[in-house]
């Protein structure tokens, strides 16, 4: 434990709550304010980082390594491309099943995600197979002493994420939120009403695809290495729903919190292998696995909104907090 | 070509198994179960962990001890499955928790069973027996291991059970009204909790059998069922969520598809077919095959 207290490592630590925190928010515009069930958020996840490394990287050189593009454009050109990559994708996926149960979307976009790594694997052309793409550049990087890098990126990662908060908050707030918010509750009342659910939908599942993307991208410039391993259903789709739930879905703030607590769990528990007798670690290991589980089915159980679950009233122009009854009488979990 | 069927009626019968709990816990409770193929992993391990003497039955590669062994698996299956229910799903019944929530429990379920699978009996390949089996020549140029014939058999035995179960029995009409509408089965005076605990105990059960006999099919790991979750549901949602005999009609044609398309298309594509035939049936007709409209 006492290298948290690190700085250095404490930076790292930040940098990945960071980025899972811009995928938390994504997932949260997807499923905490208008009910869209993605369960393939590592679909998005890697073709945003696998976009970003065809941008920025230099074209292949080495015989072994074979991937298409190489544009050697800048980062920011990266992490928009990644951003776009994905809102085709998610405007692709959407067109089915948007208009379908909300739970056959999840099993849908699993598959997705699923397929999508078969094809990261099998076609070697494409981006180097199982090898992956190694040596992604990183923005800024001249400017300080390696090993201060990860200062820097922090810096980014921050400003990357509170851009990100703001817009998302601003457009909660706004009419265009609340309507989000009322397909969540009922598609049927805001159909009534004159809106047009599907295409409500489609505009939150790509919104919400663009910022995953986005986290894609920035995850590839950090790690400069990404395999098809790296976007495995754990790690890139179930991790980042825990902290959703955990921190409070319908809650940007929530969000950010979950992916602070959870990760901050999950890199706590290190000390836990480092420390376990030989021979044990690989079965060790996967008590952290055994632990989220436990802990999302445990917030679901006792504590469905979360940490600090959803503000009942959304506007820039109302009062904040409605009256204490009304919020403990209604349970802020989406249905 | 006729190998290649013959192969994947095999894989489908596996599959059909499972896709028939996962159909009808969808029937009954309305929920996507992302845990079905975790629990045919336990299942798988259950099998592994009872299995005791050497021998052969007849030309098949394991002996009687694969008996008591399939058994328990079931057996214990189930009973996870139920007291499942009754730990986490009921709960959140009670608090009429939307579909959602209960799926996305599903899925830490999913997360801490397979930790369970993984931290038990570690993350290696194991087999039940070792050693490679020669196939039987038959008609048609087709080549068939006994064991994957006892794979089908088995299979087909089971579901000629779970039929009569379901349409000739007091427990099999009370759990077709619970599909229907929950509601009026219970103004009815059928005792709606009873039949959710013996829908999972079927559901858990047939998902013990199935991962025993995949395991069988090839080896046992951690991964082995919830790889096999993406098929199970295409299965289920082509044949028509709560159908059982659309279940058996869709996992033929999801597993029969996936072996004839190595024809064509690298095997590693394999899941990915079973996702595209899910794909393509929500857009053509959402309900699945034998779907009624909701």
């Amino acid at each position: 434990m006492e290298s948290l207290l690190n700085p250095s490592y404490f930076a790292s630590f930040l940098i990945l709550v960071g980025i899972y925190g811009v995928f938390a928010l994504g997932l949260n515009v997807h499923w905490g304010y208008t009910g869209i069930f993605n369960f393939g958020v590592a679909g998005f996840f890697a073709v945003g980082a696998y976009t970003t490394a065809i941008l920025t990287k230099e074209p292949s050189t080495g015989q072994y390594v074979e991937y298409i593009g190489g544009f050697g454009l800048p980062f920011v050109v990266g992490l928009l491309g990644a951003g776009v990559a994905c809102g085709i994708l998610a405007f692709i996926i959407g067109i089915p099943t948007l208009s379908l149960r909300e739970d056959y979307l999840a099993i849908a976009s699993i598959g997705v995600a699923e397929s999508l790594r078969r094809v990261f694997v099998n076609e070697r052309w494409l981006a180097n197979g199982t090898r992956g793409m190694i040596g992604i550049p990183q923005p800024l990087h001249g400017i300080v002493d390696p090993s201060d890098y990860k200062y820097v990126y922090l810096c980014i990662v921050a400003v990357v994420l509170i851009v990100i908060y703001i817009a998302i908050e601003r457009g909660i707030r706004s009419p265009w939120g609340r309507v989000l918010r009322a397909i969540r509750e009922d598609e049927m009342t805001a159909a009534a009403s004159g809106k047009s659910v599907f295409a409500f939908k489609m505009q939150a599942f790509v919104l919400g695809a663009v910022i995953m993307g986005v986290g894609g991208a920035m995850y590839a410039h950090y790690v400069k290495a990404i395999t098809p391993d790296s976007f495995a259903p754990f790690f890139g789709t179930f991790l980042i729903w825990v902290m959703l739930i955990v921190g409070g879905s319908g809650n940007s703030k929530g969000a950010v919190l979950g992916a602070f607590i959870v990760w901050g769990i999950w890199t706590g528990t290190d000390w836990i292998i480092n420390h376990s007798p030989g021979g044990l670690e690989t079965r060790i290991f996967y008590l952290r696995n055994l632990l989220i589980g436990l802990l999302i089915v445990v917030v679901l159980l006792i504590r469905p909104r979360g940490i600090l679950g959803e503000e009942k009233r959304v506007s820039l122009f109302f009062g904040k907090e409605p009256p204490k009854e009304q919020l403990e009488k209604d349970s802020a979990a989406p249905t | 070509m006729a190998q290649l069927v013959v192969v994947g009626l095999i894989v489908s019968s596996v599959i059909a198994l499972g896709a028939i709990g996962l159909t009808l816990i969808y029937g009954v409770l309305k929920f996507a179960h992302f845990a079905h193929g975790d629990l045919m992993t336990t299942g798988a391990y259950v099998a592994f962990m009872v299995l005791f003497g050497g021998g052969h039955i007849g030309p098949l590669s394991f002996g009687y001890g694969m008996i008591p062994a399939i058994l328990a698996a079931v057996v214990i299956v189930a009973a996870l499955s139920v007291a499942i229910d009754r730990v986490v799903y009921r709960p959140l019944r009670r608090r009429k928790a939307g579909l959602v929530i209960l799926a996305m429990a599903s899925l830490g379920m999913a997360m801490i069973v397979r930790s369970l699978v993984y931290i038990i009996w570690g993350p290696d390949q194991r087999f039940y027996v070792l050693g490679i089996q020669r196939a039987k020549q038959l008609p048609f140029g087709i080549m068939l291991k006994p064991d994957q014939m006892f794979i089908g058999c088995t299979a087909l035995v089971v579901m000629a059970l779970v039929y009569l179960l379901l349409y000739r029995t007091k427990l099999g009409k009370a759990m077709r009204a619970t599909a229907d509408n929950m509601e009026l089965a219970r103004v009815s005076g059928i005792d709606t909790e009873w039949v959710v605990s013996w829908t999972w105990a079927i559901g858990g059960g047939l998902a013990g059998l199935a991962g025993v006999l995949l395991a069988i099919q090839s080896h046992l790991m951690p991964e082995m069922g919830f790889l096999l979750l993406l098929p199970l549901f295409a299965a289920a949602i082509l044949g028509g969520v709560g159908s059982p005999q659309g279940a058996l009609v869709g996992a033929i044609i999801v597993g029969v598809s996936q072996e004839v398309s190595t024809q064509w298309i690298p095997p590693g594509y394999k899941p990915a077919i079973a996702f595209l035939l899910l794909f393509a049936i929500l857009l053509v007709r959402p309900r699945g095959l034998f779907g009624v409209k909701s």
